[in-house]
């Protein structure tokens, strides 16, 4: 990649041009929730602050976990179906009258065996993470249909679905955030602050090189696999509660929301680059614009189209800026002096180092 | 010549599909009855020209996953063409099918090429963009048979010398793409890209035409499959072909078109169309739980690419053998 050359000194080119794509990114989240706040009826008001932090919460639960493994080079697009099959076992179990306390951590476990095996394949068998995840996102989703068939279990518990739907005092704080905000901030604190987190990085900008600086990448992807099926399933509890709802259908099509945040928060799709904040940027920004057309009475599946859109455009517009910015560099050093011309990408030199 | 054609990828879906028959048929022998396998080829027409078109995109390791969209946008598109103009003779609704798949498949293959970014995203993103195009169009009206001329609903019914229609232009496509991408230079080209797309670059080869091409290629065959698909039906909604991509995905993977390019045919994917849509009605005839299906459309993929990996290591390790004694 070419853009990964580090100038002589001072911090790395791709690490200023992420810092501000991520700018830009919460920017733009700030100045859209805003505008719409004033000029979409009805956005502004707490109770709509709520609807909007109950809708992203399954996608930014996602989100946490696919940005690792995004950033390490892979993807994992069955995560709606872990979801779906999640809510599906959680409706048969309550069907078979366990209780809601030993159902929800048994969901959240099968979401991290479904993960374990997504890493199998991946990992042990080496075998494309694409093409891995469009067969489990077949297989989990058809399991789901075979565990419930099309019907639904709505019986839950009331004490936990109005704890999922409620809020901290009655405000416009969904109590289900804190959980969220928890775990985003370990998210966080592992990606930008911990070995684990530059050896995902390292992965995804060489695999080899990781390799060779002693970052067991075949492990770490395993992990990763597993983290993501078990949030999956999480988000599949908090799912099911909030709509009070076990279908085999829940979730459907949401790979396409997560990953288009993920993208959209400046994650690159050929992995090593990408922040936490960015993507939770991103997470707000894909639900705040769809809550903001709904209320202006824009069907569902018109939404789909910003969606498609906003995910091709996030991930060509970092490749424009880049490649807009190389032509730019190269004019300038054409002129003066030039630099030795760094061949070698930006992290093998810095391990090299 | 028998050997060259079934080579052992081919010939391990032709086992499953014998296996399979012979079970169901054991089990109920009215799945082998006339009705039966008109309906399963027609079922396998649709799907292997949507596999055609995957394939020649999944040879140059790129893929895509908006054909199911594709299909049903070009589908409505032909649906209300015709209900405005009756006396539209069929092959004018052929063309026109192929005309909106066309320009969806340009689209992608613009993209792609231009904006260097991984077809993967690109096609799930236009998956949805493409389909809520065509809600938004329908805004959740239906087109129905009635609504049709009867010229094209007689087009998805009937036979020339006991072969339908649908089933004898999935043959016309399947026997041009190929003999394309067999024996002419552009055919090559795709598989060279695929293999190595550095050294096709090398080579003299344009990769990014050849990119964009094999997109159009795909959205055209897509758009030709939603005028089958209505010709067929007769119901289209905005929903037509919706998570049709998965089948097509795992019809060209089960039939041995490498995800990462450079290796497969358009044959083994008909046939792995074929083996999905007997699978299909096999769950049926059996009285299975046809939530079953989609299950084993990903076990199968999982399958195929994990015999697809073993293949391929056994090779490398035969090659590392063969250049140590050198």
């Amino acid at each position: 990649m070419s853009d990964t050359a580090a100038p002589s000194g001072g911090r790395p080119a791709w690490l200023s041009r992420l810092a501000s794509w991520d700018a830009a990114v919460i920017l733009v989240t700030v100045v859209v929730l805003l505008v719409a706040s004033g000029a979409v009826d009805n956005f502004g008001t707490s109770r709509n602050y709520t609807f909007l932090l109950l809708d992203l919460l399954p996608i930014a639960l996602i989100a946490l976990p696919m940005t690792f493994i995004i950033v390490t080079g892979e993807i994992d697009l069955s995560v709606a179906s872990t979801l779906g099959l999640t809510s599906a076992v959680m409706g048969s179990l309550w069907n078979t009258g366990m209780t809601i306390e030993s159902i929800i951590p048994i969901s959240i476990v099968l979401g991290a065996v479904l993960g374990a095996v997504n890493g199998f394949f991946v990992t042990v068998l080496k075998l494309p993470s694409l093409a891995v995840t469009i067969g489990t996102m077949a297989l989990y989703r058809g399991l789901a249909f075979v565990v419930l068939g099309d019907g639904a279990v709505a019986d839950f518990p009331r004490a936990y679905t109005s704890w999922v739907t409620g809020t901290l005092g009655g405000g416009p704080i969904p109590n289900v955030l804190v959980p969220l905000v928890v775990l985003a901030l370990v998210f966080g604190v592992v990606l930008h602050a911990t070995p684990i987190g530059r050896a995902v990085f390292a992965a995804g900008a060489s695999e080899q090189a990781a390799r060779f600086a002693g970052v067991r990448t075949g492990r770490l992807k395993f992990w990763l696999y597993v983290v993501c099926g078990a949030m999956s399933g999480l988000a599949g509890v908090l799912w099911t509660l909030r709509y009070s709802s076990a279908r085999a259908d829940n979730g459907f099509g949401m790979e396409l929301a997560v990953v288009a945040a993920v993208l959209l928060g400046g994650v690159s799709i050929f992995g090593g680059k990408g922040t936490l904040p960015g993507v939770l940027a991103g997470v707000v920004l894909l639900a705040g614009l769809q809550n903001a057309l709904r209320l202006q009475d824009v069907s569902n599946e018109a939404l789909n189209i910003v969606t498609g859109v906003l995910l091709i455009v996030s991930v060509l517009l970092p490749n424009i800026l880049s490649s807009a910015r190389a032509a730019l560099r190269r004019r300038r050093r054409r002129s003066p002096s030039p630099d030795p011309p760094s061949s070698d990408p930006g992290v093998l030199a810095g391990i090299e180092q | 010549m028998l050997g060259a054609i079934f080579r052992a990828r081919e010939s391990g879906i032709v086992l499953a599909l014998v296996v399979l028959v012979v079970v169901t048929v054991t089990q109920n022998p009215r799945f082998l009855s006339g009705q039966s396998i008109r309906d399963i080829l027609l079922g396998t027409a649709i799907l292997a020209v949507l596999a055609v078109g995957q394939s020649v995109v999944m040879i140059t390791r790129n893929i895509d996953l908006s054909v199911g969209s594709v299909l049903g946008l070009s589908a409505f598109a032909v649906g209300s063409l015709l209900r405005g103009n009756p006396g539209l003779p069929v092959v004018v609704a052929l063309l026109a099918g192929l005309a909106v798949g066309a320009v969806c498949g340009l689209v992608n293959g613009a993209v792609v090429r231009f904006g260097q970014v991984p077809a993967l995203v690109v096609t799930l993103g236009t998956l949805y963009a493409f389909r809520g195009v065509s809600y938004f169009w329908a805004g959740g009206q239906q087109i129905n048979a009635d609504q049709l001329p009867g010229s094209f609903l007689g087009f998805g019914d009937s036979s020339v010398l006991g072969v339908p229609w649908l089933v004898l232009i999935a043959v016309v496509v399947m026997v041009v793409a190929g003999v394309v991408l067999r024996n002419y230079r552009g055919g090559r080209e795709l598989y060279a890209m695929g293999s190595s797309p550095q050294a096709a670059r090398l080579a003299g080869i344009k990769v990014g035409r050849n990119t964009t091409v094999a997109f159009l290629v795909s959205g055209a065959l897509a758009g030709l499959a939603g005028v089958l698909f209505a010709a067929r039906f007769g119901t289209i909604d905005a929903a037509a072909g919706t998570g049709y991509e998965l089948n097509v995905v795992a019809a060209a993977v089960v039939g041995g078109v490498a995800v990462f390019g450079g290796s497969g045919s358009v044959w083994g994917a008909s046939l792995g169309a074929l083996l999905l849509t007997v699978i299909g009605s096999a769950l049926a005839v059996l009285d299975i739980n046809q939530f079953w299906q989609q299950a084993i459309v990903g076990a199968l993929i999982l399958l195929a690419i994990g015999a697809d990996r073993l293949v391929a290591v056994r090779v490398t390790r035969s090659l590392k053998k063969r250049n140590s004694h050198v």
